[in-house]
């Protein structure tokens, strides 16, 4: 405990990196997978294949992969750039198909009857979209999306073995100092990520109550 | 019904303008693919040495070589045993959580919530480091456990969510024959549970096979930490583009045929 506490300001300064990770690429992810699942939605065949072919290639390929690519294959390419940018191009990549999936599956929730009844209530393609789809798809989306950026505040631990010292790297430099309080010092690090991952996981639990629309 | 729902069928006109768009999009996707393929292929200049392109047969050559293939066979061997034993501790784990977290006593229910709550919300790393500093296990074990309690948890939530969608007439039924509450249970829900649940188990379950890779930290000698590790320090820099492809599609291809598993799994039961 007392390794844990006089440590406090490296444990926060890890805490900070992991939260700047979590917080760029997650928006970065946001916005690209917005891209993508237009794309994958949108009427025009060679943009949906795209998105497709580019959904399904990044679901399959393990962090690890990504990351390694990023931060050893793209120095050899001749992209140089500091680490904890390529941890977060790598990061954003990866979580950006899961974000257009969770979007895809809010639209294509949305049952067909409720666009058919807009329609003939006599609703344009922009009134019955932005009056009758969209707001049923937000809130289905909601919910999913807290669980892919969830999963993305997991993922930045992965940054730690591409040379960010984020909290797993704090938690390891910290462990290899303090031999005799190793455990204390990784169940610190465990607790900095529970005060993210149970927060969102409570917050999605209450919206998937209250957002849940009844038909 | 083949016409689309939110605007009305395109006339000639608008026909032809998708068209345009499609093929103007399709020249930019394939434009930037070309550049890509040419500024890999291009030869390249280091501290003065002229290196030849990525494409170039001396950055490839190694691949003739049978033992290079071997090495290779033996990591892609290692990141499925790794897979295959932390999927089986996997289904046992969830089996288990899933029973106590639906116990009627809340001195097993409440605990259980807690532990599980808490596997959920920790980084696989982290619990792989754990197990890897404190029990000292050596990195095999510490990939399988590790992974073994993380998916264990979430699988056991996802045979929850499956018992608690069964109409209550399936347990009414079993207690009303005279089975025991245990009984029930395990021979009337959990076995429908599962099915219904099969593949989000199986998605989950590539989840797990592509988290294997987390042994490149741990350093378990997995296919990642075989190509992009040894093989690459063996040979030299110049082949790091070329194992990194290697590995990618070997991946790809394992990862594939599973994802298609799972899709074929949850069409069938429809």
């Amino acid at each position: 405990m007392n390794a844990v506490l006089a440590n406090l300001p490296e444990f926060l300064e890890g805490f900070r990196v992991t939260l700047l990770l979590l917080v760029i690429s997650g928006v970065g992810a946001l916005v690209i997978g917005t891209v993508v699942a237009a794309m994958r939605i949108s009427p025009i065949s060679s943009l949906n294949t795209f998105a497709a072919v580019y959904t399904e290639l990044l679901r399959n390929t393990p962090l690890t992969l990504v990351l390694l690519f990023c931060a050893f294959v793209l120095p050899v390419i001749g992209v140089t750039l500091p680490y904890f940018v390529f941890a977060v191009v790598g990061l954003t990549l990866y979580t950006s198909p899961f974000v257009a999936e969770a979007l895809r599956s809010g639209i294509n929730g949305v049952p067909i009857g409720q666009a058919e009844a807009a329609r003939s209530l006599g609703l344009g393609f922009v009134q019955s979209v932005s009056l009758i789809i969209f707001p049923q798809a937000f809130r289905m989306v909601i919910p999913p999306l807290i669980n892919v950026m969830i999963a993305l505040t997991k993922n930045t631990s992965v940054a730690s073995g591409f040379f960010v010292v984020e909290l797993i790297g704090v938690g390891k430099n910290l462990a290899n100092l303090n031999g005799n309080a190793v455990i204390a010092i990784l169940l610190a690090v465990a607790v900095f990520y529970l005060v993210i991952t149970i927060p969102l996981g409570l917050l999605s639990q209450r919206l998937e109550k209250k957002l849940v629309v009844l038909r | 019904m083949s016409s689309p729902v939110l605007f009305d069928t395109p006339g000639p006109k608008t026909r032809r303008r998708s068209l345009i768009v499609s093929i103007v999009a399709l020249a930019v996707i394939i434009a930037v693919l070309v550049w890509v393929v040419l500024i890999l292929a291009a030869p390249r200049q280091s501290s003065g040495v002229t290196l030849p392109g990525f494409f170039a047969a001396s950055r490839w050559d190694i691949f003739t070589d049978p033992i290079v293939w071997n090495f290779i066979g033996t990591g892609v061997l290692n990141t499925l045993r790794a897979a295959g034993v932390a999927m089986v501790l996997v289904l046992a784990l969830g089996l288990l959580f899933a029973s106590l977290r639906t116990s009627q006593h809340a001195v097993v229910r409440i605990p259980t919530t807690l532990v599980q709550e808490f596997l959920r919300g920790m980084p696989v790393l982290l619990m792989m480091l754990f197990i890897l500093v404190v029990a000292s296990t050596g990195a095999f074990w510490a990939v399988v456990l590790g992974l073994g309690l993380y998916n264990g948890a979430i699988i056991g939530e996802i045979l929850r969510a499956g018992l608690v969608s069964l109409p209550r007439g399936q347990r009414e039924a079993g207690l009303s024959l005279g089975l025991t509450r245990r009984q029930t249970k395990s021979l009337v829900e959990m076995p429908q549970a599962f099915r219904q649940m099969l593949p989000v188990i199986v998605a989950q379950l590539v989840v797990l096979l592509k988290d294997t890779s987390l042994g490149f930290i741990v350093s378990y000698d997995e296919l990642i930490r075989t190509t992009m590790n040894s093989l690459s320090a063996f040979y030299g820099n110049r082949y790091l583009f070329s194992l990194f492809v290697v590995t990618l599609v070997i991946y790809l291809g394992i990862n594939l045929c599973l994802s298609a598993f799972a899709r074929w799994l949850a069409k069938r039961r429809n």
